[in-house]
């Protein structure tokens, strides 16, 4: 029997507003079996979602959602998650929402290392507010503020989660919906700040003055430039630029989650343990 | 030297692309922009015009609001001619900007489309955003229609630059039913804009390696009240030249600006005070009801919304027996801010007229001249009664229990 997503929709909100062949339904579907195959029930799950197209799944998903303002799912889902250390607390966001407007709580969430699951749909535009530079623009693109083509460099926003001290990141696309499910299967069950970079598709307002004007055209030019890390690896040095790696291509299962750390503030506050000193981290400095 | 445009006598432009071509006359240097709706095409255009050469200035995309403002009072700061538009989530993200482009009194330009202000999250227009900026020390200006949103932009520049003035200006427009609406407008040719704007004169420029300068500067105790009352009184101050501007740009045009807008206020016995495309809308009302009814219904708006015009206030109501003051903007536990400035004008008058207030539009409810009609008549009927005969503060629009809050106290 096929499976059943409409226990998990708000069905009365159905069809969205995503147009049509967007990659967001694809990512909503992907998270929805994602969170059945863990057996997480929707009462324990938060969903927190910002602005732009991203920004619907909040309205779509039948779980406990917050619509946010612009850039600040992390930051509203930090204290979400501070109170309910014990439920799964997810945000979606888009590339301009978690990299431009929001970087600065994407950074401090990943160096937390707060157990939240972030999923930044990066379609590489602002797509709601028609065609923008966003952050993840590739150089030379057109876009509706550099119509002669897009001059500025572009977050790698995986390194960019590793380097800030996310404990688990991962990169996957929407042409790949069952390797996507399983990522996010990953990135949810995982114990800390869970980054995941899903590549998606805008031909309306990125592909069609890039000269990929179909969903299908915009998705074999992310399959283009994407291929899974193993492959990646090989890869030569000088070659390695053009391509961006897809998979797990982080995870540190013993980094210090920052719930459990704020508990032992409490116990020492509390006098069940001792003061908080350097020799209770691994990491040093 | 920047290409000029062959403009036709009337243009066919909504509010936004009146608002673009007011910030491509006055050749601004920097726009630094980020896209919120309703307000994107005021940039976007701007964009435009710059990448075909027909502005000198830079266009400049951030990562959100709050660096575009902060990217422009730079601008400004360093001694060039600037501009930026916005509107809601973004006008709130820029406030904290706003009071710094105000306290180190750089004279820039932001156009806002107004929109309501989330949560629940809403694009559509209301004056919540305007109204968050009224303490920002901005002079704020509110066009009806996108004539006067080109209109007022050029003014703008001439006021806020002026060097009795050197304040930053706000020029509204309503979201949607303005910024989206194509309508008829008269536009200057380049040359006579330019000529009217005049060049941009820096003062204490921060690109003066000759002559270095700190904007924004620490005080505490010592000197921040009398910077404020400078502040303050120089934003007081500014509504001379605001008129100076408005009678030289009406030599020019034709067109005539009051810091406060009078319709039919000659004979008026009621009359709504209102904000935005509301006032057109009232407009209309005020003379359908003079003719199916005979009712003397006028209509004042307050062009300029800060500095608030006390005194022009009180002289267009100086004769009226009943006020519907009407505020697009929930007041959250208080009564409407345009009444509440409205009320206290009134009372230190001989003539204290019955004021009521309407919240009314939120998150672009529609308001018909129906609406208008009946709010007048319902003035019509406490001026004859002589004294207020419903609630002081009503919801006008709203499904539900009809709302209300306080009655009039009579001994």
């Amino acid at each position: 029997m096929a499976f059943n997503y409409d226990e998990y929709l708000r069905t009365n909100k159905m069809p969205t507003l995503w147009c049509w062949g967007c990659g967001d339904g694809v990512i909503l579907k992907a998270f929805i079996r994602a969170i059945d195959k863990l057996g997480i029930k929707k009462d324990d799950l938060a969903v927190v979602s910002g602005i732009g197209c991203s920004g619907r799944f909040g309205s779509y998903i039948d779980a406990n959602t917050v619509h946010t303002t612009h850039g600040r799912t992390v930051a509203y889902a930090t204290g979400i998650k501070m109170v309910h250390p014990d439920k799964t607390v997810v945000c979606v966001a888009g590339d301009g929402d978690a990299l431009a407007i929001g970087g600065n709580h994407t950074i401090h969430g990943c160096r937390r290392n707060i157990d939240i699951t972030l999923i930044v749909i990066n379609n590489f535009i602002y797509g709601l507010t028609n065609s923008q530079t966003s952050p993840t623009t590739p150089r030379g693109f057109w876009t509706v503020s550099q119509k002669v083509g897009n001059i500025d460099p572009t977050f790698d926003a995986c390194k960019l989660a590793e380097a800030a001290g996310a404990s688990f990141v991962a990169r996957e696309k929407v042409t790949e919906p069952k390797k996507l499910e399983k990522v996010l299967r990953e990135a949810i069950a995982h114990k800390g700040f869970s980054f995941v970079d899903v590549l998606s598709n805008c031909h309306i307002n990125m592909g069609r003055k890039n000269k990929m004007a179909t969903a299908m055209e915009n998705l074999d030019w992310i399959d283009s430039i994407t291929m899974p890390k193993k492959k990646w690896d090989a890869l030569p040095e000088e070659e390695k630029i053009n391509y961006l790696p897809t998979g797990i291509l982080k995870q540190d299962k013993d980094a210090l989650e920052y719930t459990e750390a704020y508990q032992m503030v409490k116990d020492a506050h509390q006098g069940k343990r001792g003061k908080i000193t350097p020799d209770d981290f691994k990491k040093k400095i | 030297m920047a290409e000029k445009m062959q403009l036709n006598e009337v243009e066919v432009w909504d509010g936004n692309l009146a608002a673009a071509q007011a910030l491509r006359q006055a050749q601004v240097d920097v726009v630094a922009a980020y896209p919120i709706t309703p307000s994107t095409p005021i940039v976007e255009n701007y964009g435009y015009f710059v990448a075909n050469g027909y502005v000198d200035g830079e266009y400049v995309m951030v990562e959100s609001e709050h660096a575009a403002m902060s990217a422009c009072v730079g601008a400004a700061a360093a001694g060039g001619r600037v501009a930026t538009a916005t509107s809601s989530q973004g006008f709130m993200l820029m406030i904290e900007v706003l009071y710094q482009a105000s306290g180190m009194r750089v004279p820039l330009v932001l156009t806002v489309a107004n929109r309501a202000v989330a949560s629940p999250l809403n694009v559509r227009g209301d004056h919540g955003d305007m109204y968050a900026g009224r303490d920002s020390g901005w002079v704020q200006m509110d066009a009806f229609n996108a004539q006067e949103a080109y209109d007022l932009t050029l003014c703008a520049f001439k006021i806020g630059e002026d060097m009795r003035v050197r304040l930053p200006v706000m020029v509204h427009q309503d979201g949607f039913l303005t910024s989206h609406t194509a309508q008829n407008v008269h536009p200057l040719q380049d040359d006579e804009a330019y000529k009217f704007v005049g060049d941009y004169k820096p003062y204490e420029e921060m690109l003066d390696f000759s002559k270095p300068v700190t904007y924004g500067a620490q005080t505490e105790e010592d000197w921040h009240f009398e910077h404020k009352a400078r502040q303050h009184k120089a934003l007081f101050d500014s509504a001379a030249v605001i008129d100076e501007v408005f009678e030289e740009f009406k030599k020019l045009t034709g067109r005539e600006y009051k810091r406060v807008e009078s319709y039919m206020m000659e004979d008026a016995e009621v009359a709504i005070v209102a904000l935005g495309t509301t006032v057109e809308t009232a407009r209309v009302a005020a003379e359908e009801l003079r003719k199916e009814e005979g009712i003397k219904a006028g209509v004042v708006a307050p062009r300029v919304f800060r500095p608030f015009p006390f005194n022009e206030i009180r002289d267009a109501l100086a004769n009226v027996k009943a006020v519907a003051v009407l505020d697009r903007s929930a007041p959250m536990g208080a009564m409407g801010a345009l009444f509440n400035e409205i009320s206290a004008a009134m009372y230190t008058t001989p003539n204290r007229p019955l004021i009521t207030n309407f919240i009314y539009g939120l998150g672009g409810r529609d308001f018909p001249v129906s609406e208008a009609k009946r709010i007048f008549k319902e003035q019509k009927a406490h001026a004859d009664a002589g004294y207020i005969t419903t609630p002081i503060q009503q919801f006008s629009g709203v499904r539900g229990p009809k709302l209300g809050f306080f009655e009039t106290k009579r001994s």
